[in-house]
């Protein structure tokens, strides 16, 4: 650039052009003026469309009733209210449901990963007859929608008297059947074949059985394949209410299991009277603060577990390997 | 051909036969839990779908009903068929939005971007955080419609120009355009890594020859990622029927639990529900299934001429030692 300028004036008006135009469309190294501001404009767009939900729902869980009747606020409270999510907590038993909800979504989840990664690795290092067929069961486990299947599994779970117990989640997951499984053994699968035989074989030689080669070798070299696994079945068994509203709370609620999602739902019936605000002598149901409120508290865990460990769930879809070589 | 039989023929080694042994022991436990968890239930729950199931103190009354339940289901259910064919319709109208959402994001993403990570983070949030009672209730608050998006003019201009179920379905799409957008987290994310594993010679090459960005779009980046498009399409398809906010899987499990319907009628429902899911993604399949380029082709009509000409010689050789033989015969008679 300095050069340029050093060149006669005559021309400097000329470069001055060929200048601005090179900033504002771009050349071959940089992108263009045009296109980035296109480009930021469209993305920070969307991404506030994605957000707005979530910013909505932060901001109105904020709101007292005031502010919330109150037109001319929209997105700034006019005082931190804390007294939705108390109320919010009181009603969905926070504390208890918040521990039984870790318990419900993390059984499931280690047996899951410790049962995906032993099929991963038998279909990834073994050669049998009929493997290929065996994969496209697993496909077709994954595409056919399980309300076709949950009527005799359920009267199989009433039967065995295991509705409204751990049980009924624990039990496909030692089957290798839990929820989405079939993914997370795709994954184990990606993951085992990229392992050199070479090394497997080198332990075999040196005295080491399958199942040890597998626990020595194998498993310790995969462990970020174990780190996306469990996330992802931490975070689906958490999400997860239309079944675990079935099996493990009991559709009558008679169970002895509860998560914050199955509140959640519950949410609306099983509001307490006697925490409802009272206003003008008529006591008011839930308000939507609340119910924001609600909704914030029980999505806060995963919440933070993402923000804090977001690189494994970002990066989770290069380690599948569906996406070819 | 006959170098393939020839190595099934060769038997396995011991070591080969022990791996194999060893197997079919690390995938046992997955495969009973296919028998215990799929493959008897489908058969089970086809069997229920056929048959009237009471529940009595002294344990479940089975009656075979044949296809009561189906005939019931359509002709005097309120519900659920018009819930069905709403259900087919927007599906099959957000998935071709949420995929091209989603390859649009992806290429935006894909170039010299700052703050790329924080982005990703944005879009894959959803994935995290949605739930059927999340999403259910989010809705339900009008949290998930933006006011600023008006689509009143839309939705009248459709309903002039369009038949009335198709023009709610649409306009349905419009309102939920929050909803339909955070489904698209994971393929994103999947064209994410798609487009960063095109070959950026291939690009080089075509700028060369003074091909422009449009061009380098249609010619190289849509064919080399055309598998992963039926990949998304076909999640997506998965994804949002197995979803709780969909309401059809919640009329069947209220079904299940109904004095008057029970787990007979719910399976009917059932079955074709997945019947139109499946429906659904064999049309995305149909559409989107990748072509064998001009060259695959010609190899393969070559290779199917060949084994013709094999066969065709193999029978004249064939005939010829018949007829070797009828001569001979007819040699020796006389």
């Amino acid at each position: 650039m300095m050069e340029r300028l050093k060149k006669p004036s005559i021309l400097n008006k000329k470069i001055n052009k060929d200048k601005i135009r090179k900033v504002l469309k771009g050349s071959r190294e940089k992108d263009g003026l045009i296109k980035q501001i296109i480009v930021y404009a469209l993305l920070v767009c969307i991404g506030f469309i994605y957000l707005y939900p979530i910013l909505n729902m932060i901001s109105s869980s904020f709101m007292n009733l005031e502010d919330l009747l109150d037109t001319s606020i929209k997105w700034i409270p006019s005082s931190l209210y804390l007294d939705n999510y108390k109320k919010a907590a009181l009603n969905m038993d926070y504390l208890n449901s918040f521990v039984q909800s870790i318990i419900v979504a993390g059984v499931p989840t280690v047996i899951n990963v410790i049962v995906c990664s032993f099929v991963g690795y038998g279909f990834a290092r073994f050669n049998f007859r009929g493997k290929k067929l065996l994969m496209a069961i697993l496909i077709f486990s994954y595409i056919i929608p399980p309300q076709i299947t949950m009527m005799p599994t359920y009267v199989l779970y009433a039967d065995l008297k295991l509705v409204g117990s751990l049980w009924s989640f624990v039990l496909p997951a030692l089957l290798g059947q839990g929820i989405n499984a079939p993914i997370f053994i795709l994954i184990f699968y990606q993951f085992f074949r990229q392992i050199p035989k070479v090394l497997i074989e080198a332990s075999q030689i040196d005295g080491a059985g399958y199942f040890k080669s597998f626990r020595r070798i194998a498993l310790p070299s995969a462990i970020p394949a174990i780190i996306t696994v469990f996330l992802f079945s931490f975070v689906w068994y958490w999400n997860e209410s239309y079944l675990t509203q079935l099996y493990v709370n009991g559709v009558f609620g008679n169970g002895s299991w509860t998560t914050l999602i199955v509140e959640l739902k519950k949410f609306d019936s099983g509001y307490n009277p006697q925490l409802a605000m009272v206003v003008d002598g008529a006591a008011q149901s839930n308000n939507e603060s609340i119910r924001m409120a609600a909704i914030m508290l029980s999505i806060l865990p995963v919440l933070i577990m993402y923000f804090v460990l977001q690189r494994y769930f970002v990066e989770s879809i290069d380690r599948t390997g569906i996406t070819g070589e | 051909m006959s170098k393939k039989a020839k190595v099934k023929k060769v038997k396995l080694g011991k070591l080969e036969k022990r791996e194999a042994r060893y197997g079919y022991l690390f995938i046992l436990p997955w495969f009973i839990g296919v028998l215990v968890f799929l493959l008897i239930p489908l058969v089970q729950s086809f069997q229920f779908s056929l048959a009237d199931i009471r529940m009595t103190p002294f344990g479940r009354l089975i009656t075979f009903v044949g296809h009561e339940n189906y005939t019931q289901i359509w002709l005097e259910d309120k519900d659920f068929p018009v819930m069905l064919v709403s259900y087919f319709l927007e599906t099959l109208l957000s998935v071709p939005i949420i995929v091209v959402f989603a390859l649009i994001i992806a290429m935006l993403l894909n170039g010299r971007i700052k703050f790329k990570g924080a982005f990703r983070l944005i879009f894959f949030l959803p994935v995290i955080i949605v739930s059927g009672p999340v999403m259910l209730m989010l809705t339900g608050q009008g949290a998930t419609t933006i006011n600023t998006m008006n689509v009143q003019a839309i939705n009248s201009a459709l309903n002039q120009f369009l038949p009335q179920y198709i023009a709610k379905s649409i306009s349905e799409v419009f309102g939920n355009m929050v909803t339909i957008l955070w489904y698209s987290g994971v393929q994103i994310l999947i064209f994410l890594s798609a487009l960063q594993k095109i070959d950026a010679s291939l690009y080089e090459a075509a700028k060369m020859d003074g091909g422009s960005e449009w061009e380098c779009f249609w010619k190289i980046t849509l064919p080399t990622i055309k598998s992963m498009i039926l990949l998304n399409a076909v999640y997506t398809v998965i994804a949002t029927s197995n979803n709780e906010s969909n309401p059809i899987i919640n009329i069947i499990q209220n079904a299940m639990f109904a004095g008057n319907k029970g787990y007979g009628y719910a399976s009917a429902m059932a079955w074709m529900y997945s019947v139109a899911e499946t429906l659904i993604i064999g049309i995305v399949a149909l559409v989107l299934v990748t072509k064998r380029d001009a060259y695959d082709k010609q190899v393969k009509k070559v290779k199917k001429d060949r084994v013709k000409q094999n066969r065709a010689i193999k029978r004249a050789r064939r005939r010829g030692r018949r007829n070797d033989g009828k001569i001979k015969k007819a040699l020796n008679s006389k």
